[in-house]
């Protein structure tokens, strides 16, 4: 058990983010996170990085407490997450901005083994031949995959992917695909926010639905999307009411 | 007749890409809905119609005239109003002034405008109990009422709703949408973005259905409401009736 | 190549009090002084990309520990070293206090610190003589001597933040000052304590200054608060930064020496409008330089011309 949620809550002003929310993840597990816009998913990324601190509830991560800690420290202990709004070093080179993740929570010494380290995770994810150019200069696509690179460079056991998708078109979808997958097959634990529903449908095996908060699913996408929770939260009541109703 | 012609549309914020080539279409008197899930793109659709969001492709033509790449005040000078998601309404101000800034680009007189804010007031009679009372200390409903509203006092030939309603109870939505029903009746037309599907269909003539950037079902609502593709739209599962073509 | 040219400015460095009038000397004094203030500048402004301008309140501070120990009898050198702490001590407690704080709000923090510091020596009467200003002992050597032995002096200080900047920029606290500049956020999920990385820069940022203001007191043997607590203490060695190129090891210097040799050479004539033209200067280089000299490719040319004189030798 990797990550485990205890009845996690955060409000901000009047508005409940996150309500009670509980799941437990196991390691090497492929987990999708979804709900409709507003459900709180990016909130509840921010909570087990340490942006934000629980108001209520606990995070533990491998039976450590890890929900008092600041994100560099949480960083530090092997999770690591990737913005939906890429967040790169724009006028650092691809290399050092993935030298950059090695250097500091991936733990290695000194400049030059980074570099090194840095230099395996850029052939990993396809930038190799990007490494000397400055990193604004790359399509989004790429930027994307940078991000992606910077986090493998800080070594995590558990990646949290906000939208990786967003914005990024049907071939290039496929391709991060395939790079999930790679980076899963080396036994780190992935939590995939998504909003492409396909996406999440291929590259997972269990999804969590969010919606005002909430957690209102957990289980197989079969039995999630035919969840009349589910659909009431995406379609509305009055569909849901007509379509799809819960069972007597 | 058409009166909104959206056309191969492309659009996106920086190099982030969120529409892929939107056709759309609104007729005189219509009502119309956009529905789909979250991500989708209806906001940046209405955003891109309304001038906010610089389309990369396509056009869009209104009344026959070419609107593509007007600045927003042109747009609303040319009848298209955009109730923005959230409602935005100036706090510090009050509902009147709301309302009346909602007329701040018109020429057609003092007199006219006064007319517009006795018709609003008579269609929202909880507005003109509130009027001089601050517009952010109303409640969900009586806001969105007093958006509408102040769309309404820019004298739209296309009124555009985004999100009408979200966050509010059922009770409210009823209210909002019998309004709606009666201003469409006085010939004006109405482009919805809505995340309650039944809603949406009950409310409009025709709607059109946006997965990922594109629009992948469109028809006329009765009939959408039937479609079980609209659940694979929402959440990507075919349904027992096969994959969507 | 490069050693070469090194060896010949070291050695330069080093004559020039034998060689130079008084006049010069002061001048050459005045440019050391800045290139340390805008070396110093460099660690928190250029690296981390915090607009400090709390140079002159670690000035002024520097100045008066040193003035204040000397007149109860702490020989120089020591006082001057004593000032550099007491300025790293405050410097750090400041940091702690504001570095929460970015952009524009720090920027108004840091500006606040130097006039409370003025206030509080202005009201301190009894320790520093308060408006009336603090008299330093005289030194009882001859004028050349004095004035080649405080050339030295601060030649040591921008000796010492020059190397202490070489060595952070090739280090693991530069590298992660850098990605903090770029992207403070980022940084943070990377795992760098950003928040310790920042109070180091920002106490780097002052001990030299603190120094300076030591050394400077016992220089000019007179301080008062307007003096050492001057704003343009903190303005100018930001131009200078931004002349030569922020976030460089040899930007600093390069900015210090053009800025005060335009200055000697032409505004001197034009006291009325001398601020004025500061503030000339600084529009000009946000709008046109913002990468300073760095942006018209000086450095480029260097290295290019190193390179033809390196092919030309068989």
């Amino acid at each position: 058990m990797i990550l485990r949620l205890a009845d996690v809550s955060r409000r901000f002003g009047g508005l409940v983010a996150v309500n009670r929310v509980s799941f437990e993840l196991k390691a090497g597990e492929v987990v999708g996170l979804i709900g409709p816009n507003g459900a709180g998913k990016t909130t509840l990324v921010n909570l087990v990085t340490g942006v934000h601190r629980p108001q209520a509830g606990e995070i533990r991560y491998g039976g450590e407490r890890i929900d008092r800690l600041p994100p560099d420290q949480i960083a530090r202990r092997g999770i690591a997450r990737t913005f939906q709004v890429v967040q790169p070093f724009p006028h650092m080179t691809v290399l050092e901005n993935v030298t950059g993740g090695a250097l500091f929570a991936g733990g290695i010494k000194t400049i030059r083994q980074a570099k090194d380290e840095a230099m395996e995770h850029l052939k990993f994810t396809g930038l190799a031949d990007f490494a000397a150019r400055p990193a604004s200069a790359l399509t989004l696509a790429n930027r994307k995959r940078l991000e992606l690179a910077k986090s493998l460079a800080t070594n995590p056991r558990l990646l949290l992917l906000d939208e990786v998708n967003a914005g990024l078109n049907a071939a290039e979808i496929d391709a991060a695909l395939d790079l999930i997958r790679a980076i899963a097959d080396r036994g780190i634990t992935i939590l995939l926010i998504e909003h492409v529903m396909k996406v999440v449908l291929t590259a997972t095996t269990r999804l969590l639905v969010l919606h005002q908060g909430e957690l209102i699913a957990d289980g197989s996408p079969d039995n999630v999307t035919r969840d009349p929770r589910v659909i009431e939260a995406y379609l509305g009541p009055k569909y849901a009411a007509r379509y799809a109703p819960a069972a007597p | 007749m058409t009166l909104l012609s959206v056309e191969n549309v492309a659009a996106g914020y920086d190099d982030v890409q969120v529409l892929w080539g939107v056709d759309l279409d609104v007729a005189h008197g219509e009502i119309v809905a956009l529905i789909g899930s979250n991500g989708a793109g209806k906001s940046t659709l209405l955003r891109t119609i309304s001038g906010l969001v610089r389309p990369t492709g396509g056009g869009i033509a209104f009344a026959d005239a070419d609107i593509t790449t007007l600045t927003p005040d042109r747009i609303v000078a040319a009848g298209v109003v955009h109730v923005p998601e959230g409602r935005r309404l100036f706090a510090g101000m009050n509902v009147r002034d709301n309302l009346l800034m909602g007329a701040y680009h018109r020429r057609d007189g003092a007199a006219a405008i006064r007319r517009d804010l006795d018709f609003v007031f008579n269609m929202f009679p909880r507005l003109h109990e509130r009027r001089l009372q601050d517009a952010s200390t109303l409640s969900g409903g009586e806001q969105q009422m007093c958006a509408i509203a102040r769309g309404l006092m820019a004298a739209p030939r296309l009124l555009m709703i985004d999100e009408l309603s979200l966050g509010l109870a059922p009770r409210v939505v009823e209210e909002l949408t019998a309004a709606l029903l009666k201003i469409n009746a006085t010939g004006l037309s109405i482009l919805m973005v809505e995340q309650d599907v039944l809603t949406a269909l009950e409310l409009s003539h025709r709607a059109f259905v946006m997965v990922s950037g594109r629009i992948k079902l469109s028809g006329s609502s009765k009939s959408l409401a039937d479609n079980p593709f609209i659940r694979e739209a929402y959440l990507g599962v075919p349904s027992a009736a096969g994959v969507m073509p | 190549m490069t050693r070469l040219i090194v060896v010949a400015t070291a050695l330069v460095l080093v004559a020039l009090p034998f060689m130079a009038d008084n006049y010069v000397l002061r001048l050459a004094t005045t440019m050391l002084m800045y290139s340390a203030l805008a070396l110093g500048w460099n660690f928190i402004g250029g690296f981390a990309g915090y607009p400090s301008f709390a140079t002159a309140a670690f000035f002024g501070l520097g100045a008066y520990a040193g003035g204040v120990l000397q007149t109860r009898g702490v020989p120089m050198p020591a006082a001057w070293l004593l000032a550099g702490a007491i300025v790293a001590l405050f410097a750090a407690a400041l940091g702690r206090a504001i570095l929460h704080l970015r952009g524009h709000y720090f920027a108004i923090a840091t500006l606040v610190a130097a006039e409370v510091l003025r206030e509080v020596t202005n009201s301190a009467t009894d320790l520093t003589g308060g408006g009336m200003g603090l008299n330093l002992p005289v030194l009882s050597a001859d004028v050349t001597t004095q004035a080649r032995l405080f050339y030295f002096a601060m030649l040591v200080v921008a000796a010492a933040a020059l190397a202490t900047t070489a060595l952070v920029a090739e280090s693991r606290l530069g590298f992660g000052l850098r990605c903090i500049q770029q992207n403070e956020d980022a940084a943070i999920m990377l795992g760098i304590n950003t928040r310790r990385y920042k109070v180091v820069a920002f106490t780097l940022s002052a001990v030299f200054p603190g120094v300076c203001g030591g050394i400077y007191a016992s220089w000019v043997n007179y301080i008062d608060p307007t003096d050492v607590y001057d704003v343009l203490l903190s303005v100018k060695p930001i131009v200078m930064v931004l002349l030569g190129g922020a976030g460089t090891v040899l930007g600093g210097v390069y900015g210090a020496f053009l800025f005060l040799l335009m200055e000697e050479l032409v505004w001197r004539n034009l006291l009325q409008f001398h601020a004025g033209l500061l503030g000339i200067i600084v529009v000009c280089l946000v709008l046109f330089l913002p990468h300073g000299l760095r942006g018209i490719g000086l450095p480029s040319l260097l290295s290019r011309w190193r390179q033809r004189t390196r092919e030309a030798t068989p």
